[in-house]
């Protein structure tokens, strides 16, 4: 059983508000379904070995070139921002005075 | 006029002959919308005026004697995860609720290259995540044999679309079933490519190992026409392959009658928890293909029962590091203000009020499963397991051609049925999960119903081998038909 404040503690590393409520229902499913994964152990690895284990595809180079866009999409992509102030997209202080 | 039941190559060549305009074709497909939508809810966006004038644009290139593509004038529906320029895209999450695609993705300029009109977008569960349309933030899409029930998940609304004559085709996305299920669910044909076989630029990332946009269609000949014009390398997506030239089953055209293929049936996907009444649909439907002369197999792919956790562990970790770009500043819902509030509180508030339950706990999940102190024992054992599982496909290949089994465990089930515990909803993927580790094509079939409910039958191919699993499904569509006929 994963407990209550394990819950909170992931929750911060995820960047996610839980309500004490959800704290609570968190812990439960996810108890749930952790007891459920320990079949996972049953299984003998034993003989796999490295941990890429399935390749799926292969890694592809490119050069890195800046894609020349039209100032129609670069303002398109501005305006997709919830805050802006003229040509900027406007965030929160990040640094602390 | 009723274009419901037309394939695309009937459309096409009632387009050409001028026996009927795109604009009838568009225009039957929005009263068809208009009179059923109320009861399925099967879109979240629809996109009239815009569809409408380029289906008169191809009504004028056919008019001056102009060649036009197959699926000029072909109207499609879209998943509310793949970008279409112009058209809000929400994932099914209030946390895109307020966005709207800048850019199409890749398939989408593909199928609008071929001059298919888009007619909306698609309900799903939030960020793809569930197996029912019931995570969608904004409404619940209904299985259009029985209202009471639900279409399946994670492309719900892309599966009652098709099947409810809203629409001639549609896209869905398939990561861990999330074709195949609702196309089982709603009487339809899913396609889940090989992974890689089509781009996933302009999809939002749910997934990456796993993610592949898929076709859902009326009929095989369908899919295999939207897939062909899909799919391909491209340059946008390192992940995508180009299609294998000629694959084994491919070589000669005799060797494409499915009759001649060997079929591996696996024990495994057909225990006591698989529904009796799935079980016996999809067992007699083997028999029927063996009756046709193929040759059938009873083999094992023993790991199958650790597909859950593997799948799982593996999406979960996945998506807590694709779903930590929502930050409320470049798109989507605004961070919130307040002086008080830190940058870290408002990140916080924001992600904990902009996900709903179920991406929460997915996201929980994966954080947990990669954190310090519990990589090994979740996410790199599932690493391990998830090779075990491909080699169990890989072995099996060896022996036969494609393997036939269920799509799920069940018809569709209720609303409300599984909403308590996630655990139940994840088990309901057990049978389209493996695939998806092993990187396969699966095809999902409509092979006979429950009671009012259809059930599908899944074909899973050899990696690049969707041209087989194609005339493995044509085959079923005749054995089906014949059988409705007497």
């Amino acid at each position: 059983m994963i407990s209550q404040d394990e819950v909170q503690h992931i929750a911060k590393l995820a960047r996610i508000a839980l309500s004490s409520d959800e704290v609570k229902k968190m812990q439960k499913d996810l108890s749930q379904i952790l007891d459920y994964f320990e079949m996972l152990k049953r299984a003998d690895i034993s003989k796999v070995k490295g941990s890429n284990i399935v390749k799926v595809g292969e890694n592809t180079w490119r050069e890195d070139i800046v894609a020349e866009q039209s100032p129609g999409v670069i303002r398109e992509i501005r305006e997709a921002s919830p805050k802006k102030e003229g040509d900027y997209i406007k965030v929160k202080l990040v640094l602390e005075h | 006029m009723n274009f419901q039941r037309l394939t695309i190559k009937q459309i096409h060549q009632g387009l050409i002959e001028k026996k009927f305009s795109a604009q009838e074709v568009v225009e039957s497909y929005f009263q068809r919308i208009e009179k059923v939508e109320q009861k399925i809810k099967a879109f979240l966006t629809i996109d009239k005026d815009s569809a409408i004038s380029q289906a008169r644009e191809v009504d004028e290139d056919i008019s001056k004697g102009k060649n036009v593509p197959l699926l000029a004038g072909v109207p499609f529906a879209v998943k509310d995860n793949i970008l279409v320029k112009g058209l809000p895209c929400t994932a099914g999450s209030r946390i895109l609720e307020n966005y709207k695609a800048v850019y199409n993705a890749t398939v989408i300029e593909k199928l609008k290259r071929e001059r298919a009109i888009v007619l909306g977008k698609t309900n799903l569960d939030e960020f793809a995540m569930g197996s029912s349309c019931e995570n969608s933030a904004f409404q619940k899409t209904c299985n259009p044999y029985d209202l009471s029930r639900v279409p399946g998940g994670s492309s719900g609304g892309s599966a009652a679309a098709v099947a409810a004559g809203e629409a001639c085709f549609s896209l869905g996305s398939d990561t861990g079933g999330s074709v195949r299920q609702p196309a089982s669910f709603c009487g339809v044909v899913g396609l889940r490519p090989t992974y890689g076989a089509v781009s996933r630029y302009g999809l939002i990332a749910f997934s990456s190992s796993l993610d592949q946009i898929g076709p859902i269609t009326n009929n095989v000949e369908d899919a295999k026409i939207v897939f062909d014009v899909i799919k391909g390398k491209d340059k946008k997506d390192s992940t995508s392959i180009e299609p294998k030239p000629k694959t084994r089953s491919t070589e000669n055209d005799a060797k494409l009658e499915a009759c001649k293929f060997k079929f591996g049936v696996p024990k495994e996907y057909f225990s006591e928890e698989i529904d009796k009444e799935v079980r016996e649909a999809v067992r007699k439907m083997i028999e029927k293909i063996h009756n046709e002369g193929a040759e059938i197999n009873e083999i094992s792919l023993p790991h199958t029962m650790y597909g859950i956790p593997c799948y799982y562990i593996i999406s979960a970790s996945e998506a807590s590091a694709n779903l930590a770009r929502y930050d409320g500043i470049r798109y989507g819902r605004e961070i919130p203000e307040g002086k008080d509030l830190s940058l870290f509180d408002a990140y916080l508030k924001l992600r904990g009020e902009g996900f709903g339950s179920e991406v929460k706990r997915r996201i929980m999940l994966g954080t947990y499963a990669l954190s310090a102190g519990y990589y090994e024992a979740y996410y790199l054992r599932a690493q391990k397991v998830r090779g075990l599982i491909k080699q169990d496909f890989d072995e099996a290949f060896r022996k036969v051609d494609a393997i036939l089994a269920p799509v799920a465990p069940t018809p569709a089930f209720r609303f409300g049925e599984k909403t308590d515990n996630p655990l139940q909803m994840y088990l309901s993927d057990i049978l389209v999960v493996p695939a998806s580790m092993a990187g396969l094509p699966a095809l999902s079939v409509p092979c006979s119903k429950s009671g009012d409910l259809p059930v599908g039958i899944q074909i899973i191919g050899r990696a690049g081998e969707e041209d087989a699993i194609f005339e493995i499904g044509k085959m079923i569509e005749k054995i089906v038909s014949k059988n409705n006929n007497i």
